[in-house]
């Protein structure tokens, strides 16, 4: 029996690594897609247009400035009188964010009070405005430390707010979508190679032939899994190390916990691309529903847009995606160093997922032709 | 079930949405024979096969291979037996080797009687040459070859081909006859099935078969004279416009051309001169003519026809 896996196993190998697509797919795919991901979405904000109403006209205020504009974040382009002067240039779009510095700055840093800093943000832009009031009041925060004082509070006008959770000190997007693209391109390639390498064997007659030999069915899903799944491992480690070597995401959490999971991941996985294989005649067939199934479980996987913003149906729909629990777990690990006392209800989740996907597909997966 | 079968079959049928594919089919295959399935596109062949391969269930009836039932001990037979399909699949992208090693392991073929086998294997087939040519770049008498030599790696009992020449060419499909018969001698049963009806005359015994049915089974001279009677055969340049002349003659049952010769069925051989003298009278050459015994086309021809 182990004999006959191993062999069909060492075919698969040497049949992916002789095909060019195939190897184009298995590394292409990765460095596309962490590249399109780390560099090209990005949510990130660097010079801001900013115009800077200073009313205490101290050193105080224009060390704060200083302060504003070495961080990168934002530039001053204007220093208006008024508020009138301010209101226009929001208006005409010449600046993103205006930041109020009210007279009064100096006495309360010197006296170590709670002073107040008008932050006024085009809100239109929400998240960009959201990234603003977040970059002013960390550099506020820092200088009111080194000052002695409590804090400066940012009081914002105009934002249209809501809360959103950052475990993501740096406020780097590449930070958050990095990993995600793990979840995405094991998903991808895994569904992809697995249903292919099926029905690739019924459309050139193999099949059949595969059929009249002690070859049972166990042994061949086993065969035509395996070599994949390792593919797929191969490619977390890959991005994971061009994660943590090329981008500088920092990985909090354990890599052996990340194994483990995306080892469970697989299972669902493999078991989604063993069923498109059983449903699909040709290549084509399986190109098609392998792509069928990937572009709605990204979208509804809360890797770009939050699920909490989903219509409840759609909410309850995002249950039956795996990659919906691997994405949690993919970012506790690299952001919040979580463990499996946080993480295991996704991990519970996707085993049981995984369970049921793979015997729907073996139950399909038969050796008669009928 | 008697010893000396190798297959059975009782009543076996096949229907698929309606439409009878294999139609209570009655078959007994002994041990060492070559047996042709004969017929045409449609026939029910391939469906037969793979119901005896038990990758394909009965909708009626029993069979058994190699002394197991196709329906209770389908993976018993698999051991046992080797089965080239129509559109016989290799992986043109493994080595012809890596092909043959594929198979071996798949059934558990002895690590020490492999190299023998396979050195016997690639002998016979005249692929010694080729070991580490992808099987995607042989030519497709050699495929074929290549294909036998995979199923043949466990050394089954019994061998299923179904129209494992179709589209090679004559060479290879003589290549392909020899190793047959090597293996006839080595007491393997063979049911192979054809369209070719003049390389089922090669077989031990024939069967002919017509949508699902088999309408005849016998030694292919059986089956021959079975069709009772005489046939002339004539050659002449101008056969088609003598077809034309003879076709509605008295006496003349069937006109067949073969190239620059005629078959001709007729009622008795009396008929013989009448349609010579004929022919010779409307001005076409007759450069000899005799009498044949029909050959295996000839007597589907007529078979299908009556009905």
């Amino acid at each position: 029996m182990f004999k006959r896996i191993k062999q069909m196993i060492i075919k698969e190998f040497i049949q992916v690594f002789r095909d060019r697509r195939m190897k184009a797919i298995i590394f292409g795919v990765p460095i596309i897609q962490t590249i399109v991901f780390g560099y090209a979405v990005t949510t990130d904000v660097s010079n801001i247009a900013t115009a800077y109403y200073d009313l205490d006209k101290s050193y105080e205020s224009r060390e704060l400035a200083r302060r504003l504009e070495s961080s990168g974040y934002f530039t001053i382009r204007y220093a208006p009188e008024s508020t009138g002067e301010i209101r226009e240039l929001l208006d005409r779009g010449k600046v993103l964010c205006a930041i109020q510095i009210n007279s009064g700055l100096k006495k309360d840093l010197k006296k170590g009070i709670p002073t107040e800093v008008q932050v006024i943000v085009d809100g239109t832009d929400s998240n960009t405005a959201i990234v603003a009031m977040n970059y002013v009041s960390r550099v506020l925060a820092k200088y009111a430390k080194e000052m002695g004082t409590q804090n400066i509070k940012v009081s914002p006008v105009k934002v249209d707010v809501r809360t959103r959770a950052w475990f993501n000190a740096d406020l780097r997007s590449r930070n958050y979508n990095v990993p995600g693209v793990i979840a995405i391109m094991v998903m991808l390639i895994c569904l992809l190679l697995t249903s292919m390498a099926v029905v690739r064997e019924r459309e050139i007659g193999t099949m059949e032939q595969l059929m009249v030999t002690p070859l049972r069915p166990i042994e061949l899903m086993i065969g035509k899994t395996l070599p994949f799944a390792a593919i797929g491992f191969f490619d977390m480690v890959f991005v994971t190390l061009v994660a943590v070597f090329w981008f500088n995401i920092p990985i909090k959490g354990s890599f052996m916990f990340l194994s483990l999971c995306t080892a469970i991941y697989l299972l669902s996985v493999l078991g989604i691309g063993l069923f498109i294989s059983t449903v699909s005649k040709t290549q084509q067939q399986a190109l098609m529903a392998t792509f069928l199934f990937f572009a709605p479980a990204v979208l509804l996987s809360g890797f770009i847009f939050p699920i909490e913003n989903m219509p409840e149906i759609i909410q309850y729909g995002t249950y039956l995606i795996p990659l919906r629990y691997f994405l949690v777990i993919l970012r506790g690990i690299f952001l919040k160093g979580v463990g499996i006392d946080i993480l295991w209800p996704q991990m519970i989740a996707l085993f049981i997922l995984g369970i049921v996907v793979l015997t729907i597909s073996s139950l399909r997966f038969k050796k008669r032709l009928g | 079930m008697n010893e000396s079968v190798a297959i059975k079959t009782s009543n076996l049928t096949k229907i698929f949405n309606g439409n009878i594919a294999v139609d209570n089919l009655k078959l007994d295959i002994k041990k060492g024979e070559l047996f042709g399935l004969v017929g045409p596109d449609g026939a029910g062949k391939t469906t037969t096969m793979r119901l005896l391969t038990a990758i394909m269930e009965p909708t009626s009836g029993e069979a058994w291979v190699a002394g197991h039932s196709i329906i209770k001990e389908g993976e018993r037979i698999k051991e046992k037996i080797g089965y080239m399909s129509q559109r016989f699949g290799l992986y043109e992208d493994l080595t012809v080797m890596e092909n043959i090693v594929f198979y071996a392991d798949l059934y558990d073929v002895p690590e020490k009687e492999r190299p023998a086998r396979i050195e016997r294997l690639l002998g016979f087939s005249n692929l010694t040459p080729f070991k580490s040519r992808l099987a995607g770049k042989l030519s497709g008498g050699m495929k074929q070859k290549l294909g036998l030599a995979c199923v043949l790696i466990h050394t089954p009992e019994v061998l299923f081909l179904d129209e494992p020449t179709n589209g090679v060419d004559p060479v290879s499909r003589r290549d392909f006859w020899k190793i047959l018969y090597d293996l006839l001698k080595e007491k393997v049963t063979i049911l192979i099935s054809t369209a070719y009806l003049d390389e089922s005359e090669r077989c031990t015994r024939v069967g002919l078969m017509y949508k699902g049915r088999l309408l005849m089974k016998n030694e292919p001279m059986t089956i021959k004279k079975s069709l009772g009677i005489p046939m002339i055969e004539v050659w002449s340049d101008d056969a088609r416009n003598a077809r034309e002349i003879i076709r509605n003659s008295e006496g003349v049952k069937n006109v067949s051309i073969y190239g620059d010769r005629l078959h001709i069925a007729i009622d008795k051989r009396e008929a013989l001169d009448d349609i010579i003298g004929k022919l010779r009278s409307e001005g076409i050459e007759v450069r000899d003519y005799r009498e044949i015994v029909p050959s295996i086309e000839d007597v589907f021809i007529s078979m299908v026809d009556k009905r």
